[in-house]
């Protein structure tokens, strides 16, 4: 009893105490790292991410995977800066996440008509949405240095970037979404025990694609500020976001095989691994450690993760 | 202590969670004899079947094989003791061929480089047991029959001297049966000895030397099967003494009639022609394994697609689907908690909740304070230990667990309930607690379905019972006239007329 609540408290709270250490030893090693500046700086960095990482929750929650968000975030990069260069800027901003939204959608279909597993069917749709962004964007690089288009990524808001509180709000809807609301409710069952779900009334397939939906305009809202921040849109974009927000999903104690877990978790996630990267930066370490270091967090964190599971 | 057995267990138990399923067994197999294992459902056959194989770890008592007692028997140790399990569900690679599957984890190699010799190792197989098969077929492409050849020459790869059958023939025909049949004698001939775990009277009296008959997990009598007739079985297995367990008094103050069910098809076998059930009334559902009973509760309440109509209280369903139902008063406590029940991830409170979310919810938004008004007053009502409405629900035990189930259709206030094995593996107390509640909500005027393996309980509980066979009502009887041993042989005649049909 003891050690399954031990483990039980490690899967929800080792990654905000590896945080604290990590700060810890990295304002004692360095001057330059607990400055308002550099803590601002990494949430404004990561905020794109930690969007998509929050939605991803979900999805792993159902018991799916997403393999295709890098792929939309791709679609939306090219899209809202075509749409600010050819058409109008604040057009391009409010659009892309909805193409995200619907390209979401698209791939719940997939998975749900055609029954297969999330993991193989958004493996093949990142390769069609990939391709429709070479298409689209002729493989060019798309310039969109447009007042209207870059203040999303570029200004503040009371002191704070914009990026910072898309953020926080999407987080947090997504968050009070998966703890308060039926849709949450039905999440967690789903990915919980599929069968005792469907025999409760609840339409699972309906909210597998919920799920994906969610991701898909997670991604466009991500890209819309990476875009925006770098006025430049281009295919290329968010290659290997997909593998980054897994990532900090399990990192934040999301049990891989779905019903359990949460949306801050993730969040905090994505900033662990963030930390890891700055303080590198900040002391001028080898970069090659840099990727060993944060393969061991992750590896410790699915360990811990799959401790909590052995009942 | 060595009485010339091949293999020998000596106050073999198995305890699941809080539930003895097997208690005391003193069993011996000698070579070359086929011995049955017969019981009723639950009666822990199969338990034992896979505890002599290895499968299952017994957690008292000791095994000893060739007068050897044994430390740890499982699935590697009985192998190369020589003793096989041919589970239910067979366990083949659907890709390998024939040759493949009998020989995996025996291939001959060379440093790991297979030699491919599969094949002709097995001809000489065949050509020595008698079992033939095209050993280049894949697994996947056989009958079940086929795939039980396989399992039989795997065991006979691996120098079986006892192979344990569990329930081989639930799947096979008629004529399969005679053909498994004859591969025993011919294991038996050879001097090995076959297990045999069976539900099937007719088989056991045709082919077995000797017979053991278990109640309740606990070992009755094991005697040759030549003293035995299909009269001494029965009695054996239901026991000269009624179980001790108190049913509640019958509920007998009917009200109108709440669920009606007419020419209900379905494409898993179901066919209903017509069912009624009163306000207040407690209809029981008795069949063997197989019989398609919980196939018909799935129909009713549109788990599964069907035909025909389904009224509550007079009003027809419509759309014919879980939640249409639930809607409507209509629900049904599925018979595998963990499976098909509860989500083990969530807590007590929001498994209650589950198939009410739209009633304990506004505008998409969880009402947490009705919710956990209703799951305080379920714990409190079932009595649910620990009584904690935020609970880990995977920590509960059996009975417990089941609490939170029914409770969790309770929540709603249906019309027509329909249990599908309440009180299957859980303890004497929980048992009579769910009972309790049963009657209780019939009294209250709900219409109530029990569908059970036990037939003990049936009878106990319900004051009209359906015999169900092939997905069909055959027979409706009055469950204070007819014992059990009564019910038991017309479920056994009704499977035997089907025998003779197909």
């Amino acid at each position: 009893m003891t050690r399954a609540k031990m483990a039980k408290f490690l899967q929800t709270y080792a990654v905000l105490i590896l945080i604290v250490i990590l700060m810890g030893v990295l304002s004692f090693a360095s001057d330059s790292f607990l400055t308002t500046r550099n803590l601002l700086n990494i949430l404004n960095q990561n905020a794109p991410l930690a969007i998509m990482a929050s939605a991803m929750t979900l999805v792993i929650i159902a018991g799916g995977f997403d393999l295709s968000v890098g792929a939309i975030f791709a679609i939306g990069s090219v899209v809202s800066a075509w749409l600010a260069v050819n058409v109008n800027p604040y057009l391009g901003l409010l659009l892309a996440p909805f193409v995200g939204l619907a390209l979401g959608y698209a791939n719940g279909l997939a998975i749900t008509l055609l029954r297969v597993h999330s993991f193989l069917a958004t493996i093949a749709t990142a390769l069609i949405f990939k391709g429709i962004a070479i298409a689209l964007s002729d493989g060019r690089l798309i310039s969109a240095r447009i007042e209207g288009f870059t203040w999303l990524g570029r200004e503040r808001f009371l002191g704070v970037f914009n990026a910072v509180w898309l953020m926080a709000i999407f987080a947090l809807v997504l968050s009070f979404a998966l703890t308060r609301t039926t849709f949450g409710r039905q999440v967690l069952s789903v990915g919980g025990n599929e069968e005792a779900a469907i025999l409760s009334g609840i339409r699972t397939k309906r909210v597998k694609i919920a799920t994906f939906a969610i991701a898909g305009f997670a991604a466009g809202l991500a890209s819309i500020i990476t875009t925006s921040r770098v006025a430049l849109g281009q295919a290329s974009a968010g290659e290997g976001m997909e593998l980054q927000a897994i990532a900090a999903v399990i990192l934040g104690g999301t049990s891989i095989y779905g019903g359990q877990g949460a949306v801050w978790r993730s969040v905090a996630g994505v900033f662990l691994l963030a930390l890891v990267s700055n303080g590198f930066n900040i002391l001028s370490l080898d970069p090659f450690l840099r990727d060993l270091t944060t393969g061991i967090i992750i590896l410790a964190a699915v360990g811990i993760s799959a401790m909590g599971q052995r009942r | 202590m060595n009485t010339g057995a091949l293999l020998s267990l000596r106050g073999v138990g198995v305890r699941f969670g809080d539930v003895d399923v097997l208690s005391g067994v003193d069993l011996d197999i000698r070579p070359g004899e086929i011995h049955g294992l017969i019981g009723e459902n639950g009666a822990g056959k199969s338990t034992l079947g896979k505890v002599i194989g290895g499968y299952y770890r017994a957690t008292s008592g000791a095994i000893s094989v060739d007068g050897r007692h044994q430390d740890r028997w499982d699935t590697p140790t009985a192998l190369e003791n020589g003793v096989a399990i041919m589970h239910q569900e067979l366990q083949l690679v659907p890709a390998l061929s024939v040759a493949q599957n009998v020989y995996l984890g025996l291939e001959e190699n060379w440093f790991g480089l297979l030699r491919r010799s599969e094949r002709s190792r097995l001809e000489m197989l065949m050509e020595d047991s008698g079992l033939r098969l095209d050993p280049d077929a894949p697994a996947a492409s056989l009958t079940i029959a086929e795939q039980q050849k396989v399992e039989v020459l795997r065991a006979l790869a691996r120098e079986a001297r006892v192979i344990v059958m569990d329930e081989p023939t639930a799947a096979l025909s008629k004529t399969e049966v005679d053909q498994l049949h004859r591969i025993m004698r011919r294991l038996r001939s050879e001097g090995r000895s076959v297990v045999y775990v069976t539900h099937f009277l007719n088989d056991i009296l045709e082919v077995t030397d000797k017979v053991t008959v278990l109640r309740n997990g606990e070992l009755v009598k094991t005697g040759e099967t030549a003293d035995e007739s299909k009269q001494s079985l029965v009695s054996a297995m239901l026991g000269g003494v009624k179980s001790e367990t108190l049913y509640p008094p019958k509920p007998r103050d009917f009200g109108d009639v709440l669920l009606s069910v007419r020419d209900l098809k379905s494409p898993n076998g179901s066919n209903v022609e017509r069912l009624d059930i009163r306000a207040g009334e407690i209809v029981g559902f008795a069949g063997l394994m197989g019989a398609g009973r919980t196939e018909i509760a799935r129909a009713i309440t549109g788990a599964d697609p069907s035909t025909g109509t389904v009224e509550v209280a007079g009003k027809p369903l419509t759309e014919r689907s879980i939640r249409a139902a639930t809607e409507e008063g209509l629900v049904m406590v599925p018979e595998d908690r963990r499976g098909q029940g509860l989500v083990m991830t969530l807590p007590v409170r929001a498994n209650i909740s589950l198939p009410h979310l739209a009633r304990f919810s506004r505008a998409g938004i969880v009402d947490k304070k009705g919710e956990w008004a209703l799951a305080e007053r379920l714990i409190d009502r079932f009595s649910v230990r620990p009584a904690i409405v935020d609970g880990d629900v995977s920590n509960y035990s059996g009975g417990n667990q089941q609490k939170v189930l029914i409770g969790k259709w309770l929540a709603g206030n249906p019309k027509v309930l329909i249990l599908d094995e309440p009180s299957r593996g859980v303890d004497v107390g929980a048992r009579e607690a769910i009972h309790a509640e049963i009657a209780r909500l019939a009294r209250e005027g709900v219409a109530i379905l029990v569908i059970s393996s036990e037939i003990d309980e049936v009878l106990g509980l319900a004051t009209r019972v359906f015999l169900v066979d092939d997905g069909r009502l055959v027979d409706e009887i009055d469950p204070d006239e007819i014992g059990e041993a009564e019910v038991l042989a017309a479920l056994f005649s009704h499977q035997g007329f089907k025998d003779s049909v197909a």
